[in-house]
């Protein structure tokens, strides 16, 4: 079952267990290394490394195959104008790496809760405490947002539904006007449960 | 707790009609049930109890503290439960929601997950721990939102139509949670029979209280008054 945006999934793996800061330190290490992939040979090293953790994280196919098959919106279009453009080897690097990259940021979100990445980032930025920012704030927000995903596309559903059963099926001011009002006194509810609960003042 | 509130109306900025007007009661008992028509100043009353709203006129004590003047102390002692579950809820999974709270009072990380597989194996959650909190039910979520507040350990729970949205199964399960618990109690309702048993009801209409009393005469003059 999906935590948040649909990623993180409950497990035991070795992946689970290690904490997420060396995660996401290997993530960005691997981000700023993978402009040293060059040849197609090395893209498909990089990749098998990254598909070969996804068993070792105990996560199945079809939640990998999911993951690639929106992402072929994207790289089929930007393979098609490479190979014009730089020909195949440059195409296969590229498209390779980007994949190999997406696969490993997913599957850090895959086997890390929200709130323990957010934690990372709290105490990163914990030096900006000398120019007045609270970091904890900074995790506050960074945790609201993800949480207002879900609540955002459950409006625009309701919006939607309202919208069918008045037989508007294709008015996009009658789906942003109510879903902006919606999302605004939603938003105000929060608010007033973040004071009420004593997490902001 | 003592709960105060002397004098008290309240218009909110920017309206002509007060919500709340010269309020007068002091609250001691276990079970207070507060009912009243739509409109009628009730849940603006449940949020001057833990200084939600801020009267324009009139003062608000609560253990002793002022609401208007320590809000922080009295939100650490007063847990306030919203009728929308939705709006509640801040974090994006079941036991996040729960550890959240714990986090910011100061508990560490070994005692906040203990005390959350307390909180969800008591509110029958614990299945859905690590699940997304907008994929409960709606009853799994007021259930959320109650647990999360009473995860913190209040001296009194204001709830604000928590079974508004509910079936009446989860009515019932939030009934019996309401009854089990050994925190001071204020609930607005329009569940009538939830306020059956209860210490002492006050009735609210256009703005005032205008009746105090034990739960049977209480919900009899908001019958006539709605009649």
């Amino acid at each position: 079952m999906s935590s948040t945006l649909g990623l993180f999934r409950p497990g035991t793996s070795p992946l689970h267990r290690l904490p997420a800061g060396p995660k996401l330190a290997a993530l960005v290490v691997a981000g700023a290394g993978s402009v040293l992939v060059d040849t197609p040979v090395e893209t498909v090293v990089a990749l098998t490394v990254v598909l070969a953790l996804y068993p070792l994280a105990r996560i199945p196919g079809r939640v990998l195959l999911g993951m690639v098959r929106p992402l072929l919106w994207v790289l089929v279009p930007l393979a098609v104008f490479q190979l014009v453009v730089v020909g195949g080897s440059r195409t296969a690097v590229l498209v390779g790496v980007i994949l190999a990259l997406v696969l490993l940021a997913n599957l850090v979100t895959l086997t890390t809760r929200t709130t323990d990445l957010v934690d990372v980032i709290v105490v990163m930025c914990r030096p900006l405490r000398v120019v007045g920012v609270d970091p904890l704030r900074i995790g506050l927000v960074l945790n609201l947002a993800i949480r207002c995903v879900p609540l955002v596309v459950e409006l625009a559903g309701e919006v939607r539904e309202a919208q069918r059963a008045r037989g508007l099926e294709s008015s996009p001011r009658a789906l942003v006007v109510p879903l902006l009002v919606r999302a605004l006194r939603r938003a105000d509810g929060l608010g007033e449960a973040l004071v009420a609960r004593d997490l902001i003042d | 707790m003592l709960i105060e509130v002397a004098g008290v109306s309240h218009t909110y900025p920017g309206r002509e009609d007060p919500a709340l007007l010269d309020v007068d009661v002091r609250l001691d008992e276990h079970r207070i049930g507060v009912i009243g028509a739509n409109g009628s100043g009730k849940s603006s009353f449940a949020r001057l109890l833990n200084g939600l709203v801020v009267p324009s006129r009139g003062t608000v004590r609560v253990g002793g503290w002022d609401t208007a003047r320590d809000g922080r102390q009295v939100r650490r002692r007063v847990g306030f439960c919203f009728s929308d579950p939705d709006s509640q809820i801040v974090m994006p999974t079941v036991a996040e929601d729960v550890a959240f709270g714990l986090r910011r009072r100061g508990l560490s990380k070994a005692e906040t997950t203990s005390r959350v597989a307390q909180v969800l194996r008591t509110y029958g959650l614990e299945t859905h721990a690590d699940h997304a909190a907008h994929q409960l039910s709606s009853g799994q979520k007021q259930l959320l939102a109650l647990a999360s507040v009473l995860a913190t350990e209040p001296d009194l729970v204001v709830m604000d139509e928590p079974t508004t949205l509910l079936d009446l199964r989860n009515t019932r399960v939030v009934a019996d949670i309401l009854t089990s618990l050994p925190q001071q109690v204020v609930l607005v309702t329009h569940h009538l029979e939830l306020v059956a048993g209860f210490d002492r009801v006050l009735v609210f209409d256009e703005s005032r209280l205008v009746h105090d009393g034990l739960p049977e005469e209480s919900v009899k003059l908001y019958r006539e008054l709605m009649s």
